[in-house]
């Protein structure tokens, strides 16, 4: 029989292995996100709906720009705000909700259906694989973040042109709340990468970067405690908040209030420790 | 080639795998095989690099297989046909894998040829039934044109016909110099497909040798005999060179003879016969007692 014959291309003749490069990585993380439906689905969705909100919120307020309440005595008199309506925490939380949902299912949506054991039998170089995962997500979320903040600041801040309220991207603080507003969004994504990597498990990852992003910083709300306050100051959404704050505003920091670069540097920690904890475990673990 | 050395995962007070030393050489079909929970699927793992051994060492071609930067050139396997997402349709899930490892697409659309799934390339995994999630499988394993392949309980849920093309593949990429190894709980299905046995039961080693030797070895042939008149089939057959146990007043189990001789011999001396068996499952019983026992075995085998 022919059990001795062995073919001649294989396996000793077969061409010499390609070198491996990371950008091969990257392309087939596009193509596993691409490939599914939902994943863009919500995250476009979540863009038009957070400038929607935005949109809609400073339509409303015209009406009050209008017609300003009377001033009431001890009350500074009215005077409008374009940031804090036009890039509104609202449509914020819309959009970091989907982009830390979409950084967590990245992750245990492969823990999950076991697809991480094909990945990674494919790919044994596990840091690449969670390096390549962490670059698109940050990418595809910050171009998400930028096109919302981007949106929102413009379209609303044309429609109070009329009122002579709006603001040009050149007014003290308008550059940093627009990029606050924009960058805050990958962070989220990345957070939500980390609970999906440590968790692997799709609801326990959901509910816990909701109770993370959303829950945690209603504890910390108080400003009897320095501690507690400042805490709290840094959490994600908080750093944000201080960044996207406009310098000519009313609204008051209260007690121990976060510097400027106190919130950046708390912005880039998070997400610093987002991915070396993504990393470390998906390294470590057996799967 | 697979060598493995002392491989051992302890997981708490379980021992998984225990002490496993073996080699699986290219150009042959090895057979894994151990009852449920033995630890088969535990070692290709570690083969592969997914679970860390507690202790000792497994490489493939030399390399331990984590090394690689890359893995689908090097080693393809099938551990689950589940392990995948249903979401995507198979050809884009076979597309990410390849763009990962620098395949060219054109690859993809030649596995899926080639185990029949070309018309459900556009289709959500979602919706395959095992057998296909299987072929699936297995096109993921073929993409890299590997010197090694795992896989890992591959029959389950195929239909006959891809049973025999499963093996007829087997064959194929043994005779073309691949080291195929592949895992199984039914010694059934190994009996047409492989040229050497790996069994382990409780995570420890029982047999390592080819399948001829394994038979030879463990299985009795025998042939199950009903008749009325059993004393006098005994003397006959006896007389012949055969053994029987009996196994009642009318029934016996013959080694030494083929059905067809007990039959002449039966005819000749005018014997009634009620029933005469060949038993075709006489390693799978052999299979079954080696590793219900393995412990003590073990000790008197002294591996």
């Amino acid at each position: 029989m022919s059990t001795m014959m062995f073919s001649s291309a294989r396996p000793s003749e077969r061409a010499a292995e390609p070198a491996a490069r990371f950008v091969d990585l990257l392309a087939a993380e596009w193509i596993k996100m691409r490939s599914l439906r939902s994943t863009y689905w919500v995250l476009a969705l979540s863009a038009v709906v957070a400038i929607a909100i935005n949109v809609n919120a400073v339509h409303s307020d015209l009406t009050y720009i209008d017609r300003p309440h009377p001033p009431l005595p001890g009350v500074p008199p009215f005077r409008y705000d374009p940031l804090l309506h036009g890039l509104g925490s609202i449509a914020l939380d819309v959009l970091a909700l989907a982009a830390a949902g979409c950084g967590a299912i990245t992750v245990f949506g492969e823990y999950a259906t076991g697809m991480i054991r094909t990945t990674l039998a494919a790919t044994p170089d596990r840091r690449a694989v969670i390096t390549a995962k962490v670059a698109l997500v940050t990418a595809i979320t910050l171009v998400l973040g930028v096109i919302v903040s981007v949106t929102s600041f413009f379209t609303t801040n044309a429609m109070l042109a009329s009122r002579h309220v709006g603001l040009s991207l050149h007014d003290p603080g308008c550059l940093r709340a627009v990029a606050a507003y924009a960058l805050v969004i990958p962070v989220c994504a990345l957070i939500g990468l980390a609970f999906g990597a440590v968790l692997r498990h799709a609801t326990a990852s959901i509910v816990a970067v909701v109770g993370m992003l959303f829950i945690l910083p209603m504890l910390f709300g108080g400003e009897r405690y320095r501690l507690l306050k400042e805490i709290g100051n840094h959490l994600p959404l908080a750093a944000q908040a201080r960044l996207a704050l406009n310098p000519g505003g009313h609204t008051s920091l209260g007690a121990h209030p976060a510097t400027i670069t106190g919130s950046w540097i708390a912005l880039a920690a998070w997400a610093l420790v987002s991915v070396t904890v993504a990393v470390l475990v998906v390294r470590r673990r057996d799967v | 080639m697979i060598e493995s050395t002392r491989l051992t995962k302890r997981y708490g007070d379980t021992v998984a795998v225990d002490n496993l030393t073996f080699t699986v050489e290219p150009g042959k079909v090895t057979g894994f095989l151990g009852p449920n929970g033995a630890g088969k699927s535990t070692t290709l793992r570690m083969i592969l690099g997914l679970n860390t051994p507690t202790s000792g060492s497994v490489t493939v071609d030399g390399v331990p297989f984590s090394h690689r930067p890359r893995g689908l050139r090097h080693v393809g396997a099938l551990l689950d046909a589940q392990d995948v997402h249903g979401g995507r349709s198979a050809r884009a899930h076979l597309t990410a894998l390849a763009r990962g490892n620098r395949i060219p697409p054109a690859r993809v659309d030649e596995v899926l040829q080639e185990v029949g799934l070309a018309k459900a390339a556009r289709r959500r995994i979602g919706g395959f039934s095992l057998g296909m999630k299987q072929r699936l499988g297995i096109a993921g394993a073929l993409l890299g044109d590997p010197p090694v392949l795992l896989f890992d309980e591959p029959l389950n849920g195929l239909d006959p016909e891809g049973v025999l093309w499963v093996r007829g593949l087997f064959r194929r990429l043994a005779s073309e110099g691949r080291t195929v190894f592949v895992s199984s709980h039914m010694m059934a299905e190994m009996e047409h497909t492989a040229d050497r046995l790996i069994v382990i039961g409780q995570g420890r080693l029982i047999a390592d040798e080819s399948l001829q030797g394994f038979s030879a070895r463990h299985a009795s042939l025998g042939v199950t005999v009903d008749t009325p008149d059993l004393a006098a089939l005994e003397a006959v057959l006896t007389a012949e060179g055969a053994s029987v146990r009996r196994k009642g007043d009318q029934r016996g189990r013959v080694t030494g003879l083929t059905a067809a001789r007990i039959g002449e011999l039966a005819h000749r001396h005018r014997i009634m016969l009620h029933e005469l068996a060949t038993h075709t499952s006489s390693l799978e019983s052999a299979f079954m007692s080696l590793t219900a026992d393995s412990v003590e075995y073990l000790a008197g085998e002294a591996r």
